[in-house]
């Protein structure tokens, strides 16, 4: 078992990564600093929340985009939640993705949104494990008896 | 005639001669009776006489030879027995009485002629002692002149009064006739007339010093008699000298009298001579404490006056600060503002540019007025630190964002590294401590031109506090405070060791042209000298010299938070200026078919303190009848400014751009309760 500042100090270096590879944003931090005493799993239930979401709206998004004639505008507004909730939460490469995918939308491109469908998938995934891990580190570091280190 | 007894030769009793020898005898008989009674009488008249026993004795013998002579008269012619008896008793008494007289006087004699020796001596002497009399009363006499002419050279320290006393007195006791003061002339070689008894305006005389007459009196403590031919005693004939060796007092006795000059007079005169004395230098001790007591005034004086106008400057100066404070930041601003939302309108390049060029340039004069405004405060002491709770690694990371731009453009590393021990939350002056850190480390990036920056924040030792160049810096560590120590380190143009000491001075920039800051004002380390100063720091920097980079350290002094427990957000903050931090009981529902963003917003007006319901979309909304109508407002992501313009026209209150945060959000809300409630 790793010493509690080794764990805290793998936590900032894992945590810095993503903010400079741009998988979390500023937005990310905020939900943090809204944690507290009263609310000591916020960012949790509102990461959980985002998953559910957004495996509901991938769904959506295939299927609308699988349909014989789409309906674009739908696909847009699908395309729209995603976009705020990866917002939300600071999943900055998703929030990305869903910009493009709105202009495809928009031009009715049928391959672009597939495409941007298919990287959405990835980046969300890629995102989700990465916070999968980040939560993980975070009970080790809480069963170790330390606290979790701010970050930016 | 019968034969008797008596032997007597038988011739013829010659009548005239028995005629002669009766009246003698009877005379003689007469005055041996009157002399005793004489005696007596005038012995009773005088009160002393110690021999009445003699005198007794005295008037016996005579009366008995009175007696004796008388009964002779009866002897002449026949007498009976009883005379003859009588007559013998008569003088065989005379003849003792007298025997005894006769030895009784070869005692008394010698007495008698003493008291007559010792009565001449005793008028000799009373003589003598009445010429004494004389000689003291005069003494007294005089010594009762000297203590008045004294009581009245002491009573008064007016120099003239003293002097014109002292010679009005002495003429009088001594009965002179003249009585001059000689002084020294402001060239010390001669004696000068000063002044004078009876002549009015003493003019002109001058004596030479060195005259031989003039050494001789100043020679010597006592008074000296000097001739009248001598040149200090050129007003009239004869005199004295008295003298103190500063000034010549000349004494004239009456020309016309014969007086000489008395001992007891010449000690008179000494005697005076010494108290004028010490009368004229109390009087100029005097005149000079007197004079000093003047300048004193007139220095206490002007310096009020000065005090006053400084304190008016200082007043003027600081109400000049205080308008030109706002005066000065609202415009600047105004245009930071405005030039920002310029910065997210539509601009071409070009325009983006200008537009850039003229946020950098306000953001620099703002900089540059909050400078000069704080250094004039700073060296007030006016200047008072706000101590907040607040996050100490945020604010690094907030430092590190801010610096991240610049340095990435120009291709510089930058690390940041935070010791482990180091608190999270810390209690100090948040503002000016990002201010001190800001400042150095926009320095070393300023400086740098390639390389790395790496800032490394540690809790002091306190060992690792001393610096070798401040031996009188002696941190004091307790249990509510630490030392915060950071350094920064740059590769940067380094600083030359001529610069160095002129670092922190204000206004005072490196002399070389390449190491001259082209933007700077030469204030930013002076302001953080003077900060990190009011933190109980210190801060320096080493180089090892021109192209070899330079190291900054400072310390400062915070204090830890209390024990917050795994809790991660700061005290209560004092408020800031913009209005409400919390908004305790704001009713606040969020209408969002989002469902993330939902949860996302809730927490943070959570965070807030309002109350918060949450609707996933308008149709939800309870129906409710609310006196003042619910605020509404929108949270987009649009940042087209039409966007804004038309939900504000569509009846919105607010908006408010997407990412939403704590700040934005607060800002916001306070705005809008503010302009509401006015």
């Amino acid at each position: 078992m790793a010493s509690v500042t080794q764990l805290q100090r793998q936590f900032i270096e894992y945590t810095t990564s993503l903010y400079n590879e741009g998988y979390l944003d500023d937005q990310f931090t905020q939900l943090q600093k809204l944690q507290d005493e009263s609310n000591p799993d916020f960012v949790v239930e509102v990461v959980s929340l985002f998953f559910e979401d957004s495996e509901k709206l991938l769904n959506n998004l295939a299927t609308a985009l699988q349909q014989k004639v789409v309906d674009y505008k739908q696909v847009d507004s699908h395309v729209h939640q995603f976009k705020g909730s990866s917002s939300s939460i600071g999943a900055q490469r998703v929030t990305n993705m869903c910009v493009h995918f709105r202009n495809f939308c928009e031009e009715k491109n049928l391959e672009g949104c597939l495409q941007c469908l298919q990287q959405a998938k990835h980046e969300y995934i890629l995102v989700r494990n990465k916070l999968e891990a980040l939560f993980r580190l975070e009970q080790q570091i809480l069963q170790a008896g330390g606290s979790i280190p701010m970050m930016e | 005639m019968d034969s008797c007894n008596c032997i007597e030769p038988q011739w013829p009793a010659d009548e005239l001669l028995m005629k002669y020898q009766y009246i003698s005898d009877f005379f003689i008989a007469l005055a041996y009776f009157s002399i005793p009674l004489e005696l007596i009488y005038f012995v009773k008249k005088s009160a002393v006489f110690p021999y009445r026993w003699v005198l007794v004795q005295f008037g016996a013998f005579i009366v008995l030879c009175g007696a004796t002579h008388l009964i002779n008269l009866w002897t002449f012619n026949a007498h009976t027995r009883t005379v003859a008896i009588v007559m013998t008793t008569a003088k065989v008494l005379t003849a003792a009485v007298s025997c005894a007289t006769a030895l009784m006087l070869v005692h008394i004699i010698p007495d008698l002629l003493s008291v007559k020796t010792r009565e001449l001596f005793l008028k000799n002497k009373a003589a003598q002692l009445d010429r004494e009399m004389g000689i003291i009363r005069t003494q007294e006499e005089t010594g009762r002149h000297v203590r008045m002419l004294t009581h009245e050279i002491r009573s008064t320290l007016n120099r003239h009064t003293i002097l014109k006393t002292t010679l009005v007195e002495l003429g009088r006791t001594l009965g002179l006739e003249e009585c001059a003061l000689w002084m020294p002339t402001r060239s010390g070689l001669e004696l000068q007339l000063s002044y004078t008894l009876r002549h009015q305006n003493p003019v002109g005389f001058t004596v030479p010093i060195q005259s031989p007459a003039i050494n001789q009196v100043f020679s010597t403590n006592r008074a000296v008699k000097i001739s009248p031919t001598s040149p200090v005693a050129r007003l009239r004939p004869a005199s004295e000298l008295s003298t103190k060796r500063y000034a010549l007092m000349v004494l004239m006795l009456p020309s016309d009298s014969a007086r000489q000059w008395h001992v007891h007079e010449l000690e008179l005169v000494e005697v005076v001579a010494d108290q004028v004395a010490v009368a004229l230098s109390h009087a100029a001790i005097l005149e000079e404490s007197m004079r000093a007591r003047d300048l004193l005034m007139e220095q206490n004086v002007a310096l009020d006056l000065a005090r006053r106008e400084a304190e008016t400057a200082v007043r003027a100066r600081n109400d000049f600060l205080a308008v030109m404070n706002h005066e000065m930041r609202t415009p600047m601003h105004a245009i930071i503002a405005l030039s920002s939302l310029l910065q997210e309108t539509d601009l071409t390049p070009e325009q983006r540019l200008m537009v850039e060029t003229i946020l950098k340039s306000s953001n620099l004069l703002a900089t540059l007025i909050n400078d000069v405004l704080d250094l004039s405060r700073l060296e007030d002491g006016s200047l008072e630190l706000d101590t907040t709770t607040f996050n100490l690694h945020a604010l690094f990371k907030e430092v590190l964002n801010l610096i991240r731009p610049v340095a990435s453009v120009k291709r510089l590393f930058v690390t940041l590294s935070l010791s482990s021990d180091l608190p999270e939350y810390a209690v100090g002056d948040e503002k000016r401590l990002m201010q001190i850190i800001l400042n150095i480390i926009g320095n070393a990036v300023k400086f740098s031109k390639e390389g790395s920056i790496s800032i490394s924040a540690i809790m002091a030792k306190p060992d690792s506090l001393r610096d070798p160049r401040a031996p009188d810096f002696f941190p004091l560590l307790s249990d509510n405070n630490f030392f915060l120590r950071v350094q920064v380190k740059d590769t940067g143009m380094g600083i030359s060791q001529q610069d160095m000491p002129k670092l922190f001075t204000k206004f005072a920039e490196s002399q070389s042209p390449a190491t001259r800051n082209p933007g700077g004002s030469g204030l930013g380390l002076a302001i953080c000298k003077r900060f990190v100063n009011l933190m109980e720091g210190n801060i320096w920097i080493e180089s090892e010299g021109l192209g070899k980079g330079s190291t900054a350290i400072f310390f400062v002094k915070l204090g830890f938070p209390g024990r917050l427990n795994g809790s991660r957000l700061p005290h209560m903050r004092v408020p800031a200026k913009l209005g409400q931090t919390k908004f305790p009981g704001l009713k606040v529902v969020v209408v969002d078919d989002n469902g993330v963003s939902r949860t996302a917003t809730k927490g943070l007006l959570v965070h807030l303190g309002c109350d918060v319901t949450t609707v996933s979309s308008v149709e939800k909304l309870p129906k409710r009848h609310e006196k003042p109508p619910p605020l509404i407002v929108g949270l987009t992501g649009n940042t087209d400014k039409a966007m804004k313009e038309s939900l504000l026209r569509a009846g919105m209150d607010g908006v408010v751009l997407k990412p939403v945060s704590v700040e934005k959000m607060r800002l916001a809300l306070s705005e809008l309760l503010e302009h509401n409630n006015t």
